[in-house]
């Protein structure tokens, strides 16, 4: 650990994406997100990279695609109304299996709706907005330390699974300003995509089941064909109904198959509560703090804090709560309680849920615990 | 001979173009052209957008993306952005370039990376069944515009000269030897590089307009062809509907790179 800094969640995605060796930002200026652009723009001259400002928000996605198929490690980052232009071009990255990492610093929608103020109400548009079935990684960090290792983290799972992951924060998260410790160089993994052992294998996309493709990068020695249609092993465009199941699958199955490995959560005074709180992103810190306030007057309540959102942690969920009541704690009118209630379907799942454009409070969850306690 | 072979996928024949089609011609020029050039197929990306032009990734034998409908450019400039040094070229439609990639089009001329791009243009949505397009002529019969054409067309040349773009020519498949001279003019030009090749779309545009067979719609994009010589002396309603061809623009302008390199990455590291 080294010294104390104080940093936004915005600047220290910044540091983190620099951290996991990103080379090309390809982005455009949108509220609560613009700080990762300024950041970027400032930083990766200096360390031989390159900050392109495109001209709109599908440009900066399409940008990111070329250049992490050009062997980059690549970043853009939005907010809802962009995340929205961008799923198009994302859907490529999914079907093409290129690694790209998107932020999105959550904002009030929808449209326009509220670009200053924070809310969680893109996290089923991360699941769903493009069209099509595809594998989706998503995380939600939380606190300062939290949001520079899952940057670099968002890196790592797109080199390794060669997959675009979605890094959802909320415009809390992204604007509180608070001293962190970061960890050094050497201190976290870093990990930089497979590429098969013999260039000129033409099969790219020729894997086992569940396994994300050994594909070279282009101008690597061979010349290689990437595809935004459906393809075969080798990337070309594709229709057999054989072909098309194996490649829709093996794509499914690459993140599905791998998803204990990818999810991560933090459980906070789980052991001995009563009832678990589940809350992501900044309602995680409110619930944090409610927490310790209600076992100041001996209410012991525990939060499950999950960091992956996409693949939904559905085994971790319900071995932390087992039998516990639940409290869905959302900045939304209901997204992610949906999850809950399916894999916590013999519980009893309560909820907080609210999109006003302000915090939900620490006093607002104790009340909502209190009043659950005493039904 | 140019040996131009080496730059076709042949392992993903047949092509997908309708008997007669132009874009044949465009594919077997831009190979020789390659081949011309002595550029190895590893150091070229060809990038395409969606559409009968958008097919032509897939049969190049370099590194080669197809994207989505009208993005190819974009695609493009992050494929340069990583690679400086290698060759990028991106081929378009009329409904890519003009259309719904519009705004990336005018911003890759002011941008001036040192990429190329063919824009095809048929004046048709031809691989969708011929519904009408920023250039199809006005008065002409399209799917969607069954009474004929009321919009005004596009003019790709002087929209790529007002956005900036530093070299820009036209022609067509009618002048083979021209399109291969304009073609190794506009890849050996250090900037951003717009060919607009007028092609021919006689199934889905010809055959509603009384051209519906290859060499009647030729005869008719030669009847609207004026050499850019000519062009001087003729009033703009003269002009009006005309295939203007030739070298319209080529001008220096420090590249992207040039000036990233020189104004920002030295002020960011405190050279």
């Amino acid at each position: 650990m080294s010294e104390v800094k104080i940093r936004s969640g915005n600047e220290l995605v910044v540091e983190g994406a620099i951290a996991a060796g990103c080379k090309i930002f390809g982005g455009y200026p949108i509220t609560p997100s613009s700080e990762i652009a300024e950041g970027m723009a400032r930083e990766l001259p200096k360390v031989d990279g390159l900050f392109i400002q495109m001209e709109d928000e599908l440009a900066a996605m399409g940008a990111v695609i070329g250049a992490s198929l050009g062997g980059k490690k690549v970043l853009t980052a939005t907010s809802g109304p962009g995340f929205s232009l961008k799923q198009e071009n994302l859907g490529v990255a999914m079907i093409a299996e290129v690694p790209v990492v998107i932020v999105n610093v959550m904002r009030g929608g929808p449209s326009t709706g509220l670009p200053t103020r924070g809310a969680q109400g893109d996290v089923m548009q991360a699941r769903w907005g493009t069209h099509g079935d595809h594998p989706v990684i998503a995380l939600a960090p939380a606190f300062p330390e939290e949001v520079f290792t899952t940057t670099i983290e968002a890196f790592n799972l797109a080199e390794k699974y060669m997959t675009p992951v979605i890094l959802l924060l909320d415009e809390i998260v992204g604007h509180s300003h608070e001293p962190v410790e970061l960890p050094k160089e050497g201190e976290y993994e870093i990990i930089n995509r497979k590429y098969p052992d013999k260039v000129e294998d033409l099969a790219i996309y020729k894997r086992e089941m569940g396994e994300p493709p050994l594909r070279p990068d282009f101008f690597m020695g061979y010349p290689i064909h990437v595809e935004s249609l459906e393809h075969s092993d080798q990337g070309y465009p594709n229709t057999v109904p054989e072909n098309v199941e194996v490649q829709q699958k093996r794509r499914l199955l690459k993140i599905e198959n791998h998803k204990n490995e990818i999810i991560k959560y933090k459980t906070h005074f789980t052991d001995d509560a009563e009832l678990v709180i589940f809350a992501f992103g900044s309602m995680a810190r409110s619930a944090l703090e409610a927490i310790k306030l209600l076992r100041e007057e001996g209410i012991k309540v525990g939060l499950f804090q999950p960091i992956t959102i996409w693949p939904f942690p559905e085994e971790q969920l319900k071995d932390v709560v087992k039998d516990r009541d639940t409290l869905v704690v959302e900045l939304n009118w209901g997204q992610l309680i949906y999850e809950v209630e399916r894999v916590l379907k013999d519980n009893k799942v309560h909820s907080l849920l609210k999109m006003t454009g302000m915090a939900i409070t620490p006093n607002e969850i104790i009340d909502k615990i209190k009043e659950i306690k005493n039904a | 001979m140019l040996d131009y072979e080496k730059y076709l996928r042949y392992r993903t024949f047949p092509v997908p173009w309708c008997p007669g089609c132009g874009i044949g011609m465009i594919f077997k020029a831009v190979a020789m052209t390659f081949s011309k050039l002595e550029w190895e197929p590893n150091d070229i990306a060809v990038v395409s957008g969606i559409g009968c032009s958008g097919r032509l990734s897939t049969y190049f034998n370099t590194n080669s993306l197809h994207t989505t409908h009208g993005r190819a450019l974009t695609f493009a400039t992050g494929v340069k952005l990583s690679n400086p040094d290698k060759h990028v070229v991106v081929f378009s439609g009329d409904g890519d370039a003009l259309a719904i990639g519009g705004n990336h089009f005018i911003h890759a001329c002011r941008r001036n990376l040192n990429m190329k791009m063919v824009v095809i243009n048929n004046n048709i949505y031809g691989m969708t069944g011929g519904q009408v397009s920023p250039t199809t002529p006005t008065g002409f019969i399209s799917t969607t515009t069954p009474y004929g054409n009321t919009e005004p067309h596009f003019n790709t040349v002087e929209l790529a000269k007002a956005a900036g773009a530093t070299y820009v020519a036209r022609e067509t498949v009618n002048r083979p030897r021209q399109l291969l001279k304009v073609l190794e003019k506009a890849f050996k030009h250090t900037g951003f590089a717009v060919v607009e090749v007028i092609s021919n779309c006689h199934i889905n545009l010809g055959r509603r307009n009384k051209l519906k067979h290859p060499i009647p719609m030729l005869d008719w994009i030669n009847q609207q062809t004026i050499p850019i010589a000519k062009a001087k002396d003729m009033s703009e309603d003269e002009l009006e509907l005309k295939y203007v061809v030739g070298e319209f623009v080529h001008r220096h302008r420090p590249d992207y790179f040039e000036v990233y390199e020189n104004k920002v990455v030295k002020k960011a590291k405190g050279e």
